[in-house]
């Protein structure tokens, strides 16, 4: 495999500097930031943000389609205003999605241009479809939805915020597709000139299953996110007794769609880490800071230690065979410990540290199963509580529904946090590590600065976004009109 | 012709379509507060590229993207080599994008004045940036035998390269100016025109002097090329029609200008996509820096399929917006 590593050679420095940097240890290091570090402190920055958005965008471009649906079916006008409603939250929503996107799509060749020159055959693909299926269908028909109101024949105006959804679930699909190829190359092989990964079986690549499952995960993931925030909103009103009947119609409709959508979710997700453990036997591993090879293997519930320093955790409550099933579906499957999978790439890849760093791991492994069951039971307390028919007055629920509006985001957050930091020091699981990716010619001073800049830009974003969100979210419903013809004919996105 | 050269001029076709299609609503954020001597006439002007300009600027994102796809290694050179420039671009884009969603939200007027100003002050720095971006391509900038960058942030600063962003900023007001004239009604309409024709003799002297430019900067024999002639003449048919005052003609025009202005570029780039201050021998060139076929192919045959399905639904996305709009609509902005 030594010739999958072409840049071995130029970035040798990097290389020594990656091994040492590229488990970030929380070790007390003192020594100065190189540049792998501020370029994944910086990627890291701007995805995690993007994806804040991207989640809300999908999840609620679907129910809000749904929402316009039962109006256009039913002509019941408390659809209409609540497609408004949540259409205004969208729209605001996508607004930052949008910007931070296209950071996201110039960063690869700013701050990783080893990285882009080298698998820019197989990835980019990807992402030029992306563009040409998804962004441009997104974009242009979320202009039409928005300005299309009152001016455009109603079928068409709703087949726009469902061109939206789509594109906006394609998009997700396309980017994951390249994620996926990362964290496990398939359909390449290697340029025996260049050295570098040629793409030679797309097919391979989209049905990649770290793919298929993954992007499962996410779109439900999404559709969970944006039946939170609908709750949440919902709940919100309620607990003001502003518009109950409508209200109660959307919370309603985010709770149904809630308790499946989460069982699926943590379902797939649990399908995610047997194949993730397949490919990438070090993720799996540290998330459960398991150092020797197990078999039957227990999961903790909680621990002390047992970071990349301390091998011997004191386990708080172990599960028996729990991480068993989860990595590999059997009651008694093994898993290969982080010591045994070590030297094994070690003797594969040359010396070298290949753990990532467990502490990450272990906790936004938790971190997101723990809060996925938290909402798993919120939803179903809803569902409880809308059987009785109490839902609307039950101020208990409506209180912690409305709280529930962070979960989400700590949950996806997590998830990422385990898939991108369980692959290091790999950029591209065996084929280039995230040292040998960075840009060498972009200077530490050019990247501390957009690096603060973006810090603070972003920072000025989410203060305007959340004020905005809060705000629109408390406003009364749009007025249901007296006369057809009253609908003020000028969309709300330009006053 | 080899998929190489294909993906060259798909490219070039994506850059061009940015900069017709966005060029327009740059201009309309530059102006936007210059032509309004209101809020209604400035909600008029920014709502005559509302419902296009997202979509408008997916052709940045997938020019980027087809780049990358296409030639890897003229992406990670270009896009490292400018890294500061295209961090600022970033920023501008990311301002002007949140702008137009985040000014109409609130009613103060110092809200709306301060998105106002951020809308017109990244609507400037993006088109005159990415300018730059592209005359350094042409101009040259110092590459390695690696085909890393070994400048710094200064040598992107070249006489011709600002010349450019100078050029494509002008052109991009000029487009806007009169995409407002055919978009709107009354004053606005009319200041927009008057703007036009000042406007339209200055980008001529500009966009000749670009146009001469850029045939020296090449040296690529001493007779210019079609393109740059057509771009001249372009420009010179836009001062007239200008005058003659008739909207739809006006703006079919300065489409020619913009569209022939970036092709120039291109097409005295070809079959280099970077040219190197270190000598021809580490130029980056279409061939050295693209893709393998099996990508090459598959990419092509998605964007034959995808590609008019794209430009048949945004054309259609133009038609059901085609309608002017009158600052009576804006009078009296009702809350929803
Ligand atoms: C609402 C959101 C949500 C919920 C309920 C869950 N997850 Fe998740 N999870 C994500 C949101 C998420 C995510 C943010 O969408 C990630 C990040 C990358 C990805 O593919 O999805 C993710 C990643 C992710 C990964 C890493 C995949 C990789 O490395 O490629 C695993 C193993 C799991 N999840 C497993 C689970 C399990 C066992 C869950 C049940 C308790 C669970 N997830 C619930
Ligand atoms: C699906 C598209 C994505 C791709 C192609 C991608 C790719 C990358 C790349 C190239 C890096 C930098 C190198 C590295 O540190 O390994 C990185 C790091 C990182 N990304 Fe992603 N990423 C994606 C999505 C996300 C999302 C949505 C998030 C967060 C919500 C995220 C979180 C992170 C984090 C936290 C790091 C730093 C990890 C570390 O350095 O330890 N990524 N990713
Ligand atoms: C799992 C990770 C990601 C998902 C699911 C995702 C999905 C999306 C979605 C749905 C949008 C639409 C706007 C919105 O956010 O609301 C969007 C915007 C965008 N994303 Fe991401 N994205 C991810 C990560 C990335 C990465 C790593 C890139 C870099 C290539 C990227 C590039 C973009 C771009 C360029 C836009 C703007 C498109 C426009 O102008 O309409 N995204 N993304």
């Amino acid at each position: 495999m030594h010739e999958a590593r072409p840049h071995a050679s130029r970035a040798s420095s990097g290389v020594e500097l990656g091994i040492h940097t590229a488990y970030p240890g929380l070790r007390g290091d003192t020594e100065a930031m190189s540049n792998v570090d501020l370029a994944r402190i910086q990627f890291a920055m701007t995805s995690i943000y993007h994806f804040l958005f991207v989640p809300v965008t999908i999840g609620l471009a679907f129910l809000t389609a749904i929402l316009q649906t039962v109006w256009h079916r039913r002509g019941n006008d408390e659809y209409r205003r609540l497609t408004r409603f949540f259409g205004t939250l969208l729209v605001i929503n996508i607004a930052v999605g949008v910007v931070t996107g296209l950071v996201q799509e110039f960063q690869f060749g700013m701050n990783w241009s080893a990285y882009s020159r080298l698998v820019g055959d197989v990835f980019g693909a990807p992402l030029a479809m992306e563009g040409l299926a998804a962004f441009f269908l997104e974009a242009t028909f979320l202009g039409v939805w928005i300005f299309g109101w009152d001016r455009l024949p109603r079928r068409i105006h709703l087949a726009a915020i469902w061109a939206v959804a789509v594109g906006a679930s394609l998009s997700a699909a396309f980017i994951l597709a390249a994620n996926s190829w990362m964290q496990h190359p398939v359909g390449y092989t290697n340029n025996a000139t260049t050295g570098r990964p040629q793409l030679n079986d797309i097919w391979a690549v989209m049905t990649n299953p770290v793919f298929l499952w993954g992007y499962t995960h996410v779109l439900l993931a999404a559709l969970a996110t944006a039946c939170v925030v609908m709750l949440a909103v919902s709940a919100w009103q309620l607990r003001r007794g502003r518009h109950r009947q409508v209200f109660a119609r959307s919370a309603k409709l985010s709770l149904v769609v809630l308790a499946p959508t989460m069982i699926l979710a943590m379902f797939v997700g649990s399908e995610l880490g047997v194949v993730e453990a397949r490919y990438q036997p070090m993720k799996i591993a540290a998330a459960e800071a398991q150092w020797e090879t197990c078999q039957p293997c227990s999961f903790s519930v909680f621990q002390i230690g047992g970071g990349n320093n301390d091998q011997t955790p004191t386990k708080i409550i172990a599960l028996p065979h729990l991480l068993s099933l989860l990595a590999t579906n059997h009651w008694n499957g093994q898993v290969v410990g982080l010591n045994e999978v070590n030297a094994q790439y070690q003797q594969q890849y040359g010396p070298g540290n290949y753990v990532p760093n467990v502490f990450i791991q272990y906790w936004s492994m938790r971190l997101m199963a723990y809060t996925a069951v938290l909402i798993l039971l919120l939803s179903l307390w809803g569902l409880w509580q809308m059987r009785r028919g109490k839902l609307e007055t039950s101020r208990r629920f409506l209180w912690l529904a409305t709280w529930a509006v962070f979960l989400p985001i700590i949950m996806n957050t997590a998830g990422w946090m385990l898939t991108e930091s369980g692959r290091q020091p790999w950029l591209v699981q065996g084929i280039m590590k995230t040292a040998d990716g960075v840009s060498p010619s972009v200077g530490t001073s050019a990247i501390v600065v957009s690096l603060i800049v973006f810090f603070l830009l972003y920072l000025v974003l989410a203060i305007v976004d959340v004020v905005l969100m809060m705000r629109y979210a408390r406003r009364e419903l749009p007025p249901a009109p007296t006369e057809e013809a009253a609908e003020p004919p000028i969309p709300a996105a330009i006053q | 012709m080899s998929l190489v050269n294909v993906w060259f001029i798909l490219i070039a076709v994506l850059w061009t379509g940015f900069f017709v299609l966005e060029g327009f609503d740059f201009g309309v954020g530059i102006l936007h507060r210059h032509l309004a001597r209101d809020e209604p006439d400035r909600m008029t002007i920014i709502s005559t590229i509302g419902p296009l300009w997202d979509g408008n600027e997916v052709w940045l994102v997938v020019a980027g993207a087809a780049m990358f796809a296409a030639f890897p290694g003229w992406y990670a050179t270009m896009f490292s080599a400018l890294y500061l420039a295209l961090a600022l671009v970033l920023v501008a884009l990311i301002l002007r994008g949140v702008a137009f969603e985040f000014r109409g939200r609130d009613e103060s007027t110092r809200w709306r004045h301060t998105w106002s100003i951020l809308l017109m002050i990244g609507s400037i720095v993006a088109p005159f940036l990415i300018g730059v971006a592209l005359g350094d391509l042409l101009n040259g900038l110092p590459i390695g035998a690696d085909q890393e960058y070994t400048g710094n942030f200064w040598d992107l600063l070249q006489p011709y390269a600002l010349w450019v962003g100078i050029t494509l900023l002008s052109i991009c007001v000029l487009h806007g100016a009169t995409f407002i004239a055919l978009k709107t009604t009354g004053e606005v309409r009319d200041r927009a025109r008057r703007l036009a024709r000042r406007a339209a003799p200055v980008t001529a002297v500009i966009v000749t002097v670009f146009a001469i430019w850029t045939h020296v900067v090449a040296d690529k024999g001493v007779l210019l090329n079609l393109v740059e002639v057509a771009a001249i003449l372009a420009v010179l048919g836009a001062v007239w029609l200008i005058g003659e005052g008739r909207d739809g003609w006006a703006f079919t025009v300065t489409t020619f200008v913009m569209a022939s202005t970036v092709v120039a570029i291109f097409t005295e780039l070809f079959p280099r996509v970077m040219v190197s201050t270190n000598g021809a021998a580490t130029d980056l060139t279409i061939s050295n820096t693209a893709s393998g076929s099996y990508s090459l192919k598959l990419m092509t045959v998605i964007f034959v399929v995808l590609f008019p399905v794209v430009a048949a639904y945004q054309a259609w996305s133009y038609h059901a917006f085609r309608r002017r709009l009158s600052r009576a609509e804006f009078e009296d902005p009702t809350e929803e």
